[in-house]
């Protein structure tokens, strides 16, 4: 399909506006002098230099990294085996249970993933903190990423594995050798979207939190709760500011990737 | 041994860290709530043996929420469109002969006729089973009807919110599928970039914008539209506005996606066979999008029934939503055996909407081959 | 100096290098190979030849080591293969989508078996050379799969599966994603290659002119049985069946009741036309139902009727014309269609004979196949 009408100009139009301009007022009044959020009074960054001293927010968003760089490394590993398994695995006892298992926190909500963990560490007897949060964040993250690898995983010509086999790999070399290189997008996406993810959790992370460990959302949410400030608007600024610049280099990336394979389409066919 | 371990250590953790704490859940839904730690009887212990601690679970807390009034409830609204949507085809085939054109008065009077069937089988149904189980009548007497209202409140702002959203999200789709190849990826990356924005700062963006001294009510007042500011915060329309804000990319995605594939020379082929261009659009365009139509709302419907976050920060005290209720029962009232019988229904009637959705990405699997 | 023909599998003392005994292999409820016994000799290019499903590729995979017979044995020079895992096996395997590494070069796929065998480096550099020459990619060999055309990826196929120098190649459909023309010039070069490198090759192939060309014998499979294992030209000249003589080449099939007649059989096949005679040395009982298979290009087309035995007389009702040679389908006054093939050896636009045309066709007793029913 082609040939824009003004009709499907005006929606994208409108439909983008919509989408932008939130962020873009928060990203504008960031920028504000006065207290008051919503009262413009000039250009300053003095809530940035607000933010950079306040050291709560500080603490809170190493925890938040520490936490999203472990449960995201973890993750991947786990999901990128469960993917293998439900991909290739065959057939055993539990498959079902186990695909269940996997493609459920997807769907669940959060506030019952969230009291469902928390009572376990509680019966667990586990303080809670760190730890607890890293092991609730894997759980719940591991599935997006076995479902990322795995459609990757379920693309993948079967024959490429099989070739390495015959040409006398054993299969965990066939994995190491050819499977990883090749799914190695997938599995960096789904450790990005894992990372993400557990960076973005609040309600999960309330519940398994404890006094001695408090992530960013959980500090955002307890200071929006109380009403709109310009400190929060500069910390969204930057978070809105790191996901733009990495959201671009990632589709230039692409765009680069593109234009050399049509680079090489075309040179396949001259070879011809 | 190699393959073992493989499958043995994801499915360890998830059976650990998913299903046990699950049960633990339902387990602690069944308990009664004390002054403890943790605040709940009865504790397991090996010293009186598993029946007598069986014996002392009940569904006391079921019985608090009106969790069987809860169930009916959704049971019937599953039976009214599992009635009504076969009834509209019906309709439409036999007595309009086929002649399939919508939005037209006479698909209004098959809609009417289809939940009219409905409501007469549902009430039918009803009557049969009280009829015979006079017992059932009485899961309908409750006894806070808080939960109640809540379970409807959540289904009533998932339903209108994926409409709304389905109605912002089709436009934006089709403009994207028909808008030139080159601009495709950018246009793509402009939707998926606010998905990959933290959700808690979309939401919180929208606070400023609509406060009752928030840059919408500026704007209004000065364009002299409005002489009071608006309340919109903390209200349902905020909530409304959020969720079509924050969810729009999940309905935008699936609809292009299945837009995409859409092959022009469809479109031509039903204007050469004597179509206008709207009609084409409604008997060629919007049947083969529906994969993605439905695909959307239900990643929509889904996850907006269990929504917190945005509930808590947009809407108001009147906003019930069953995800919000669950949280305060847990963190405020701390009585942890009715959050857990709260999350538990919560789960079943999400139940059916899962279910349909992985049926309709199953039909979509096995047409694309 | 006594040049002797390449026949092994009529010497009795040749040792097969494959030896297929009373395999079968089901998948859950499905039988896709039958109580299966083949001998495959030492330098044979040989072909299994069939439709999709009859089990062909579940034999070629077999012998790869990806399936396991489910009973009976393979056996490899000698030695069952059962429990031999692929990479432990001297066969390589040629896939059908060539299975080239997408991450890495040319070089380093056809080099990626001979690391595994941890070779010194400056013999695997050697041998990757040799390859490269054999398959006349030198040029290439620093660019991915993806940088190179069709025809040079199936080359590096075969280069990266010859590279081990294994006792046995398997080809799945090896020409499969090329196009007509690219694929009768590769044809050849696979048999050069064979030739050179003197490795015995299986073929699997659904196209039938492929396996004529290329085999030194053909097994020709239907549901996971074996329906006839020949030589290209026995196959062609004489299948055992209907079934081969159908699947091979271009046929024309009658029913009817054979009767002998000195060193040949009377079938006589339809009311109101003259019976048919064919040489035969099939034992067939007096008034048996026969099938008779004749082959379009032996049948000869007239203007007058000629005087031989085996003439049919009919009417041309389609022609079609394929350049070097016409095909013109006789229909015969009780409704049956002969198909006649004449060879346009003069360059006129006219043709001998046009629509509607009264003919007579004919066949020596030699040229028709009598089958058993």
């Amino acid at each position: 399909m082609s040939k824009l009408s003004p009709f499907n100009v005006v929606s994208l139009t409108l439909g983008f506006v919509f989408l932008y301009l939130p962020m873009l007022i928060l990203v504008v009044y960031s920028f504000n002098e006065s207290q008051l959020v919503t009262v413009w009074a000039g250009f300053s960054t003095k809530w940035y230099g607000e933010l950079a001293r306040n050291e709560a927010f500080l603490d809170a968003a190493w925890v938040t990294l520490r936490v999203a760089f472990f449960s995201s490394t973890i993750a991947t590993v786990l999901g990128t085996m469960a993917a293998y398994v439900l991909v290739r695995g065959g057939r055993f006892f539990g498959r079902t249970l186990f695909s269940g298992m996997i493609y459920a926190p997807l769907v669940m909500p959060e506030v019952i993933t969230g009291l469902s963990l928390l009572l376990l560490f509680i019966g667990l007897g586990m303080d809670r903190g760190i730890l607890t949060i890293v092991l609730a964040h894997t759980t719940f993250s591991m599935c997006y990423v076995s479902v990322v690898v795995s459609s990757r995983l379920v693309s993948f010509d079967k024959s490429l594995e099989e070739a390495a086999l015959d040409l006398g790999c054993s299969p965990a070399e066939a994995f190491r050798l050819v499977t990883l290189p090749i799914i190695a997008p997938a599995v960096i996406s789904g450790w990005l979207l894992a990372f993400t993810l557990s960076l973005d959790d609040l309600v999960i992370a309330s519940f398994t939190s404890g006094p001695a460990a408090t992530t960013l959302p959980i500090k955002i949410f307890s200071a929006v709760r109380l009403g709109v400030t310009p400190e929060i608007n500069a910390l969204s600024t930057i978070m809105i500011g790191i996901v733009t610049v990495g959201v671009i280099i990632a589709s230039i990336s692409t765009k680069r990737a593109k234009v050399k394979a049509e680079a090489d389409e075309r040179l396949a066919q001259r070879t011809e | 041994m190699r393959r073992f371990v493989l499958i043995a250590v994801p499915f360890l953790w998830l059976l650990a860290l998913f299903l046990i704490p699950f049960g633990i859940v339902l387990k602690i839904s069944l308990s009664d709530v004390a002054l403890a730690r943790p605040p709940y009887v009865p504790q397991f212990s090996w010293d009186e043996g598993i029946r007598a601690f069986l014996s002392q679970l009940d569904f006391e807390n079921f019985a608090f929420i009106g969790a069987g009034a809860i169930v009916v409830t959704v049971v019937a609204i599953a039976l009214l469109a599992a009635v009504a949507f076969p009834v509209y085809g019906l309709v439409f085939r036999r007595f309009f002969g086929g002649g399939l054109k919508a939005l037209s008065i006479r698909s209004l009077i098959a809609a009417v006729v289809s939940v009219v069937a409905g409501i007469l089988a549902v009430v039918i149904v009803f009557a049969v089973i009280s009829f015979f189980f006079p017992s059932v009548v009485s899961l309908l007497e409750v006894d806070d009807y808080l939960y109640f209202q809540a379970y409807l409140s959540s289904l009533k702002i998932a339903a209108i919110s994926t409409a709304l959203t389905l109605l912002v999200g089709y436009p934006m789709a089709y403009g994207m599928a028909r808008s030139p190849n080159s601009w495709r990826p950018t246009l793509m990356m402009l939707v998926i970039l606010p998905f990959w924005t933290s959700f808690l700062i979309r939401v919180y963006a929208w606070r400023g914008i609509l406060s009752q001294e928030g840059y919408l009510n500026q704007v209004l007042l000065w364009l002299g539209v409005i002489g009071e500011p608006l309340t919109i915060l903390n209200t349902n329309t905020a909530v409304y506005i959020g969720v079509v804000y924050t969810y729009l990319p999940f309905m935008i995605l699936p609809i292009y996606a299945a837009l995409e594939k859409l092959d022009v020379s469809l479109i031509e082929a039903a204007e050469d066979l004597g179509c206008s261009r709207s009609s084409a659009f409604w008997l060629v365009t919007i049947p083969l999008s529906r994969p993605g139509i439905v695909a959307g709302c239900f990643l929509v419907f889904i996850p907006t029934l269990g929504e917190f976050v945005i509930p808590s920060l947009l809407g108001g005290s009147g906003t019930l939503m069953i995800g919000k209720v669950l949280w305060e029962e847990f963190f405020n009232n701390r009585d942890w055996p009715v959050a857990s019988a709260v999350a538990i229904i919560l789960l079943l009637i999400l139940i059916v909407p899962i279910v349909l959705f992985q049926r309709n990405q199953q039909r979509q699997a096995e047409a694309g081959g | 100096m006594t040049q002797t023909v390449f026949a092994p599998w009529t010497d009795p003392a040749a040792k097969p290098l494959i030896r297929f005994r009373h395999v079968t292999k089901r998948f859950g409820d499905f039988t896709a190979i039958e109580d299966l016994s083949l001998d495959i000799y030492e330098r044979e290019f040989f072909a299994l030849l069939g439709p999709s499903g009859c089990g062909k590729t579940t034999m070629m995979r077999m012998l790869a080591g990806f399936e396991d017979p489910t009973e009976g044995t393979i056996e490899l020079a000698g030695e069952d293969i059962g429990a031999v895992p692929p990479n432990k096996r001297a066969v390589n395997m040629m896939f059908q989508s060539y299975a080239l590494f997408p991450h890495l070069t040319v070089r380093d796929n056809i080099a990626f078996g001979l690391k595994r065998e941890g070779k010194p480096k400056d013999e695997i550099h050697a041998r990757v050379e040799e390859m490269l020459r054999l398959v006349q990619l030198q040029k290439f060999a620093s660019r991915k799969p993806h940088q190179i055309s069709g025809g040079q990826r199936q080359r590096v196929a075969l280069a990266r599966s010859l590279a081990k120098a294994p006792k046995l190649l398997l080809l799945d459909e090896p020409l499969g994603a090329l196009d007509k023309k690219l694929r009768e010039e590769t044809q050849f070069e696979l048999m050069d290659i064979q030739e050179k490198t003197g490795t015995t090759f299986v073929i699997v192939t659904h196209d039938q002119e492929e396996a004529m060309t290329v085999a030194s014998r053909i097994a020709v499979m239907k549901d996971g049985a074996l329906m006839q294992v020949a030589t290209p030209s026995q196959i062609y000249e004489n299948p055992s069946s209907r079934y081969v003589a159908d699947f091979l080449g271009d046929v024309t099939i009658l029913e009817g009741k054979a009767t002998k007649l000195g060193d040949a059989y009377e079938v006589h096949w339809a009311e109101g036309q003259p019976p048919l005679r064919a040489k035969s040395t099939l034992a067939l009982a007096d008034g048996a139902g026969c099938h008779l298979a004749i082959r379009p290009e032996k049948v000869e087309i007239h203007g007058e009727k000629p005087a031989d035995d085996n003439v049919l007389r009919g009417k041309v009702i389609d022609i079609g014309y394929l350049g070097n040679i016409s095909t013109y389908h006789v229909q015969l006054a009780n409704g049956q269609t002969i198909r006649a093939q004449s060879f346009n050896t003069e360059r006129d636009t006219r043709r001998a004979f046009t629509w509607e045309d009264e003919v007579w066709v004919n066949w020596t007793e030699n040229c028709a196949v009598l089958l058993d029913h």
